[in-house]
């Protein structure tokens, strides 16, 4: 009698030290959503550039308009506003169920940590953009995403830092072959956050 | 039973159990913070943070913020001390 108590005393104790230093929230869903509109997001972009006869496998610096390069980029942004959206969506969900406010301490800290690899990285991709070295964007993009990934690590569920570890990865094999840009891009932002979604549903749900 | 004593009567209440589990791992948590993570009444958490202040366990800070006051809490050394060694008593308790 007096036992279970006690192993339900241990277990208070550490659902209280999680509940208030994690952000336990992050659906699964919501990564195999973000991951399915990145990847319909790189298979759109292709067609846009096929459309524009630019190969981009050659990974040589074609000549892109300052048209093309609008385009682009409001595809960019339309891709991360769904991304962001679904995201968004499905996480308010699961603090739903669980019961638990979506904006506390740990999702200001969270943030400010996540926000900070990525600030860096949008100014680095501005930078590339400007002097038109439209190859490495995809690259970055993977890299400082990854390192955003494994710094909110200590403020979410562990699990996140192999998604950044791959993430970090991706990127800096896709440095080696630029023309495949693209192609890693949809993997990391695409197949990776899918694979990384369904896992977490399974094993958190 | 042999390690009984280690058992802290202080921390007997899940709520204070909570409190201190919380301060633990976070510096300073304010009410209402503190209130929706344990799911509890303003009251209850009124009265257990206050017998916690009263064995010098946890830290009270009041301040305003605007016209609003503000209650944030953190735990003393001697409340890290205490809850380790209740914890640790826990343990052996259940451990073989």
């Amino acid at each position: 009698m007096e036992s279970k108590n006690y192993h339900e005393d241990l277990s208070h104790i550490r659902l209280m030290m999680e509940r208030s230093s994690r952000f336990l929230s992050l659906s699964g869903i919501s990564g195999i959503g973000a991951g399915v509109v990145a990847l319909f997001g790189a298979i759109y972009i292709h067609f846009v550039l096929l459309q524009n006869n630019i190969s981009y496998f050659d990974g040589k610096k074609n000549v892109f308009s300052t048209e093309l390069i609008t385009q682009l980029a409001l595809i960019g942004v339309v891709i991360l506003v769904l991304a962001v959206f679904s995201g968004y969506f499905f996480t308010i969900r699961k603090s739903k169920k669980i019961n638990q406010p979506i904006w506390n301490k740990t999702t200001q800290r969270m943030l400010s940590d996540f926000a900070v690899p990525l600030f860096a990285g949008a100014v680095f991709c501005f930078a590339l953009l400007y002097h038109g070295l439209l190859l490495f964007i995809a690259p970055a993009t993977l890299i400082f995403y990854g390192l955003a990934l494994v710094i909110a690590e200590k403020h979410t569920l562990n699990d996140i830092k192999y998604l950044g570890y791959c993430q970090i990865i991706l990127g800096s094999l896709s440095l080696f072959s630029l023309g495949w840009g693209l192609v890693f891009w949809a993997v990391g932002f695409g197949i990776l956050h899918i694979i990384y979604g369904a896992v977490m549903y399974k094993k958190y749900r | 039973m042999l390690n009984i004593n280690k058992l802290n009567k202080e921390f007997e209440s899940r709520v204070r159990l909570g409190i201190m589990s919380v301060l633990m791992v976070n510096e300073w948590v304010d009410f209402t913070e503190m209130k929706n993570l344990l799911e509890i009444t303003d009251g209850n958490l009124a009265s257990h943070s206050a017998a916690l202040e009263k064995s010098k366990y946890i830290e009270v800070k009041k301040e305003f913020v605007g016209k609003k006051p503000r209650t944030s809490y953190r735990v003393t050394e001697s409340g890290k001390e205490a809850f380790r060694e209740h914890l640790s008593g826990l343990e052996k308790l259940l451990g073989k």
